[in-house]
């Protein structure tokens, strides 16, 4: 049983569409208060796995609880206390920004104001221009604005900053860490590696359905432990070796009078682990 | 806990944004107003000779009748394109996730297709009156009359148009797939076919099951003389009957909304 006591617990969760599984048996747990991501590439079941926790799509089996309740049967209060940033919404387009932020802020219980959240996401400058002339990424930031309103207690963001330019993207994250610093519980899909890296206290690889690996960004897959891949230039070319005590491989390549100057000492990037991680799920 | 949002508050908010949104789109506006009235115009004038009964003229008829089209155009056609098309591009998706009911997106459709079917009305009797002379019933049983038929009309035909929004794919379809019936019905009930006596026996019965033919009698029988009752499927207004058949209308369309309604796309719960 599940206790309901985290804001998200997922255990044995499946879906299938057809004989297509794509959830095949996942298992979670986000505290209250942390940024977790779902890390995976298209078609992982990233998307399926938020929809079903946000209650827009039914199960086949599993147990799921988000602020205690199951989201296939909760109720209005439970969607007040949530808050959904859509991936792909075209409506709200003759509404002007503030109009549509007002529109939606007045179906919540305690929303913040208009103003505000217009200013969080940074479209002061477009309050009074309709949203079908914003541009993509401005859009997205409507769609962010429209999903944090109601001051969620959980936050779903499903590949939030597609089609944002770099600085759009640094804003973005900074509005996701001062939500977070305000207690909300953040779920985040994404398939970049450095928006996850970036922002999550832990992350979740998700391929094939299942969940390949689990854990802070900084130690995930393995990473920490991983050790290093040392490199040098040899009397025969460029050699490396991939080592746990880096120490006794140069103190080894020093004796043999290798030259120091040619090395390069490397940890696996995330993207390294990630890759391995999706290669071994395939 | 927090106080939720009223449906009945969330449902004028609604209703306020939908109007919002729908004036905005000039395109769709003109040819929802425009459509009927061009009709109205092209029957009225081609069809223009006198009928053999006193004060009564093919126009002034049409002007009667084709309220019923202008009612069933503005709120069945606009609730289940606008259903359709709420569902393709997020809007429901997103009302979905706040804690709206589906009671007050309906009242805030409602809203809006009530308020397009007055100006509508207004339209097709401004043309009535100013293009065509038609006289304007000066008792008040008659506007009395009026007023609960175009209540019932609209609220029967909004609730069908919700219920027929689950039956199209797509937006972009909707407008071709709603209109097939509605023209249909509209050559079946009296409205572009005057007096209904001339339909097939058969034809009449089946118009007489579903709204617009009592609708356009109803609506005849608030702007035409008593004298143009014998051109009555019935020989009679029958308001009594009329009445019944649109609550009937009302209640089926609750239900079948009720229980057809859905927030996303099919496939997708």
């Amino acid at each position: 049983m599940l206790s309901g006591m985290t804001a998200i617990e997922v255990h044995g969760l499946r879906k299938s569409y057809g004989s297509r599984a794509a959830v095949a048996g996942i298992d979670l747990r986000v505290p209250h208060g942390e940024i977790f991501a779902l890390l995976g590439p298209n078609g992982a079941g990233k998307t399926t796995t938020a929809e079903i926790l946000e209650g827009h799509r039914r199960r086949d089996a599993g147990e799921v609880r988000v602020l205690g309740a199951d989201p296939a049967t909760a109720g209005r209060d439970w969607r007040a206390r949530i808050g959904i940033v859509l991936q792909s919404a075209n409506d709200v387009a003759d509404l002007t920004v503030a109009e549509a932020v007002r529109h939606i802020g007045g179906l919540y219980p305690r929303s913040r104001g208009a103003a505000e959240v217009i200013g969080l996401v940074g479209l002061e400058d477009r309050a009074r221009s309709r949203v079908r002339t914003l541009s993509g990424g401005q859009r997205r930031r409507l769609d962010v604005a429209l999903g944090i309103i109601g001051r969620p207690e959980v936050l779903f963001l499903d590949e939030p900053t597609t089609g944002f330019d770099p600085e759009a993207r640094r804003q973005f994250w900074d509005l996701v860490r001062t939500l977070a610093a305000e207690g909300t519980t953040i779920l985040l899909t994404t398939h970049y590696l450095d928006e996850a890296e970036a922002l999550a206290d832990r992350l979740a690889v998700i391929a094939g359905g299942v969940i390949v690996a689990e854990g802070t960004p900084a130690a995930l897959g393995g990473r920490a432990t991983a050790g290093t891949t040392v490199s040098w230039e040899g009397p025969d070319g460029r050699r490396s070796e991939l080592t746990t005590d880096t120490g006794a491989v140069i103190a080894r390549l020093s004796a043999a009078g290798t030259d120091l100057n040619t090395l390069t000492v490397t940890r696996p990037s995330l993207e390294d682990i990630y890759l391995n991680l999706i290669g071994a799920a395939k | 806990m927090t106080t939720l949002v009223g449906t009945t508050r969330a449902g004028f908010n609604r209703g306020g944004v939908e109007l919002l949104q729908f004036l905005r789109d000039r395109t769709a506006l003109i040819f929802t107003f425009g459509f009927p009235a061009l009709l109205l115009l092209l029957f009225g004038t081609i069809f223009a000779d006198d009928y053999e009964h006193p004060g009564l003229s093919a126009a002034r008829v049409f002007s009667a009748s084709m309220i019923a089209y202008g009612i069933v155009s503005t709120s069945f056609i606009t609730m289940g394109v606008g259903i359709a098309t709420d569902r393709e591009d997020g809007t429901l998706k997103r009302l979905r996730a706040t804690p709206i009911t589906a009671t007050a997106y309906f009242i805030g459709k409602l809203v809006l297709v009530g308020a397009l079917a007055a100006a509508e009305v207004l339209v097709l009797l401004a043309v009535g009156v100013f293009v065509f002379d038609v006289p304007m019933p000066t008792d008040a049983h008659r506007w009395f009359t009026f007023g609960w038929l175009f209540l019932l009309s609209v609220t029967a035909c909004g609730l069908l148009g919700i219920a027929a929004s689950s039956l199209v794919r797509s937006a972009r379809t909707a407008g071709a797939v709603l209109n097939v019936p509605v023209v249909a019905l509209q050559f079946l009930s009296g409205v572009f076919i005057h007096p209904i006596t001339q339909l097939p026996g058969w034809m009449i019965t089946l118009a007489s099951i579903f709204p617009v033919k009592w609708m356009a009698q109803g609506f005849r029988s608030v702007f035409l003389p008593d004298s143009a009752v014998p051109l009555e499927a019935g020989g009679a207004w029958e308001p009594g009957r009329t009445a019944l058949v649109l609550l009937a209308w009302c209640v089926i369309g609750a239900v079948l909304c009720l229980a057809t309604f859905r927030w996303t796309n099919r496939g997708d719960a």
